[in-house]
């Protein structure tokens, strides 16, 4: 066989002989390689934005449910068993060695007065590990500590929104305000986190110590909700057992009696969202291998064209001691450089597009290298494939007659 | 039967055997058929023919169409396989070889040069004379450029070099064609009706190459159907019906130069008077 080196000269040079037939056969190739890559890039964008707000929520979140009540065999839904108390969480505190923060979420509804307006809005009571395992962050003031917490201070932090309704422009830290009659003081606002993937506004909130909001506003001594995050990601799984056993101790529950209370976490979650997308992800690119695929046949088509067009030229070669596997050669690298040079356009086209959907539209896109060199070989497996049944079709022409083609 | 034939390959003892004169013979055929199967009816081509050829001659072989000459040229060429009989080419018993065998002996031993020219379109001169060493697998040409251009020199073109052929008139490209057609230094250069497309000044003019190249000792044998051309050849094998009916060597041979000089004046006394 001829060597690569003239191969490749022999292509190029005769792809370029024809250059505007050259060029629209590789749009075919270029406008299916882009297409794959953008919408591989659109998918795996989504997936990244979905992750990142999944994540925003908090880190390594493990999230306590109560678990369903039985009276005698008729089973409640979740929650309708509420055995959380601040005992429970106390015991999680000093006993889990996996966990870094663990917090109670007591929920409570109400009017909010302050600031000449009032709002009604959710009201939660945590303790001071809340804001690392959601990923808080202080607008103005200061987080509330664990001595607030111990003590029942009524101190109050704003959400966003909260904030912006009833003390619109202005830093309220130190302000008085009224939650269903009860006087709390403002030491701070929390930093805007945006609508939830879920759709509601993580802003309309008020986050007050836990014991404060348990005694003062809501009455009673269940806890709604424990939330905790693990020391790191790898040891979610660890850390989920760890609570488990321990409030299983703290239940007093026998071995084989069902968990009183449901442990999930965020993995789990993001998981269930990734997987949406990941098949978004594939819809996408394979409608657009498609397209990918009517290239291929572009380039056979032209690539038959040329064979018959060239019969002489190959008749030629074939007299002067080409052999059949130098045809064949010849025929096929210029189907895959064809198609190579349609793939390189294509890889540096859909940059471009990217970066004005980026620009100009809602979608956020993410180009990783491993699509690039999925869609380089795919668009060099495309010319193999396609430029093999014209190749051989040259390659098994008789000389004499190839010769004496008019 | 074929193992010995196979044994024969590759002995020029064995072929030399055929050998009737001191002179190397070039091309010995023993009773060459070709018969071609057109659906029920074969039909036979070449009915025996016995012809050699030695090194350095100038043959022209004659004849109507479907005397044969073609086919027979294409048995010469390594186009095609004969139906029967043996082919020596160069001491080496041809036939019974594969596909690649023929193509690189097409590569090594001949040098076509056709009717139509037959160059690469929008490739140089020198490009073209280039192409049969890109598939010298043998290497035996060890720096293709330098033989290239060699080969143009010998017909007279190293000017034109860097020219492709549509900015080359049918002569010059004919003369690009015979080029290629030595580049590879073959055994002998096989012309297929090399003036068919060319005037008769022209004609003379390609023919003055050929004469030029076969006085350097070059072996070349022209297929051709015009008795003229046929003259400037040192031997004229006739063929009618698929067997060789004539085989004379030329009694009044032609000198192209001679010929083109006395055209050329011709032509410009003919312009002198009418100017």
């Amino acid at each position: 066989m001829l060597q690569l080196k003239n191969l490749l000269k022999n292509a190029v040079k005769s792809i370029s002989k024809n250059r505007m037939r050259s060029l629209l056969t590789s749009l075919g190739i270029i406008i299916g390689v882009s297409s794959v890559i953008v919408m591989v890039a659109i998918g795996q964008g989504s997936q990244k934005q979905i992750e990142d707000e999944i994540e925003s929520l908090g880190t390594n979140m493990i999230i306590i449910m109560p678990g369903s009540s039985t009276s005698g065999a008729v089973r409640g839904g979740a929650g309708t068993l509420n055995r959380f108390t601040l005992n429970d969480v106390e015991k999680l505190e000093k006993e889990a060695t996996m966990i870094s923060d663990v917090s109670p979420t007591i929920r409570s509804g109400g009017q909010v007065i302050g600031g000449g307006e009032n709002w009604s809005t959710t009201i939660y009571g945590v303790t001071e590990g809340y804001f690392a395992i959601r990923n808080f962050e202080i607008e103005y003031g200061e987080f509330f500590t664990e001595r607030d917490v111990r003590a029942n201070k009524k101190v109050a932090l704003l959400g966003k929104t909260v904030a912006d309704e009833l003390f619109p422009n202005q830093d309220p830290t130190g302000e008085k305000i009224r939650i269903r009659n009860v006087p709390f003081t403002v030491i701070g606002v929390l930093k805007e986190k945006g609508q939830s993937s879920m759709g509601n506004d993580q802003d309309d909130v008020i986050l007050a110590p836990s014991t404060t909001v348990l005694y003062r506003l809501k009455g009673g001594r269940y806890v709604d909700m424990i939330l905790a995050s693990a020391v790191t990601a790898d040891l979610i799984d660890e850390a989920q057992n760890e609570i488990s056993s321990i409030l299983r101790k703290a239940h007093r529950l026998d071995e084989g009696e069902e968990d009183d209370f449901t442990i999930r976490n965020q993995a789990e979650i993001s998981e269930m969202a990734s997987s949406t997308t990941e098949i978004l992800t594939l819809l996408l690119g394979s409608i657009a291998g498609v397209s990918l695929l009517v290239g291929g046949i572009g380039i056979m088509n032209i690539m038959l064209v040329s064979v018959t067009e060239r019969t002489r030229e190959i008749g030629l070669r074939l007299s002067v001691g080409a052999r059949s596997i130098d045809v064949l050669a010849q025929f096929l690298t210029e189907a895959i450089v064809l198609s190579l040079s349609g793939g390189f356009i294509g890889i540096i086209l859909s940059f471009g597009i990217s970066i004005l959907l980026d620009e100009f539209t809602m979608l956020s896109t993410l180009i990783n290298t491993e699509i690039i060199l999925i869609s380089v070989l795919f668009s060099a497996a495309v010319g193999i494939f396609f430029g093999f049944y014209p190749a051989r079709k040259a390659a098994a022409l008789n000389p004499i007659d190839a010769l004496r083609y008019e | 039967m074929m193992i010995q034939k196979r044994h024969l390959w590759g002995l020029p003892g064995e072929a030399e055997g055929f050998n009737m004169n001191n002179l190397k013979s070039v091309i010995e055929t023993r009773e060459l058929t070709k018969t071609y199967q057109m659906g029920d009816v074969s039909v036979k081509v070449l009915r025996g023919v016995d012809l050699t050829i030695k090194s350095g001659e100038f043959v022209a072989i004659m004849g109507a169409s479907g005397s044969g000459k073609s086919t027979l040229m294409n048995l010469i060429g390594c186009l095609d396989e004969p139906t029967s009989g043996d082919y020596f080419l160069d001491g080496k018993h041809v036939n019974l070889m594969g596909k690649n065998e023929y193509a690189d002996i097409r590569n090594q031993k001949i040098g076509f040069v056709f009717q139509g020219f037959n160059l690469l379109p929008r490739t140089t001169a020198l490009e073209n004379v280039e192409l049969p060493l890109m598939y010298d697998r043998k290497k035996r040409i060890r720096e293709p450029k330098k033989a290239s251009i060699a080969a143009l020199e010998k017909v007279g073109l190293s000017n034109r070099m860097d020219h492709e052929p549509n900015q080359l008139s049918g002569g010059q490209q004919q003369r690009v064609a015979i080029a290629r057609a030595l580049v590879n230094q073959p055994a002998i250069i096989l012309a297929d009706e090399p003036t068919g497309n060319l005037d008769s000044l022209t004609s003379v003019d390609v023919m003055s190459v050929f004469q030029n190249l076969n006085n350097q000792g070059i072996t070349v044998i022209l297929v051709t159907h015009e008795p003229d051309i046929a003259l400037y050849a040192k031997r004229i094998v006739e063929m009618r019906d698929g067997i060789i009916t004539k085989d004379n060597l030329v009694e009044n041979r032609r000198d192209a130069e001679m010929d083109l000089y006395n055209l050329v004046k011709e032509s410009e006394e003919y312009e002198e008077c009418y100017n």
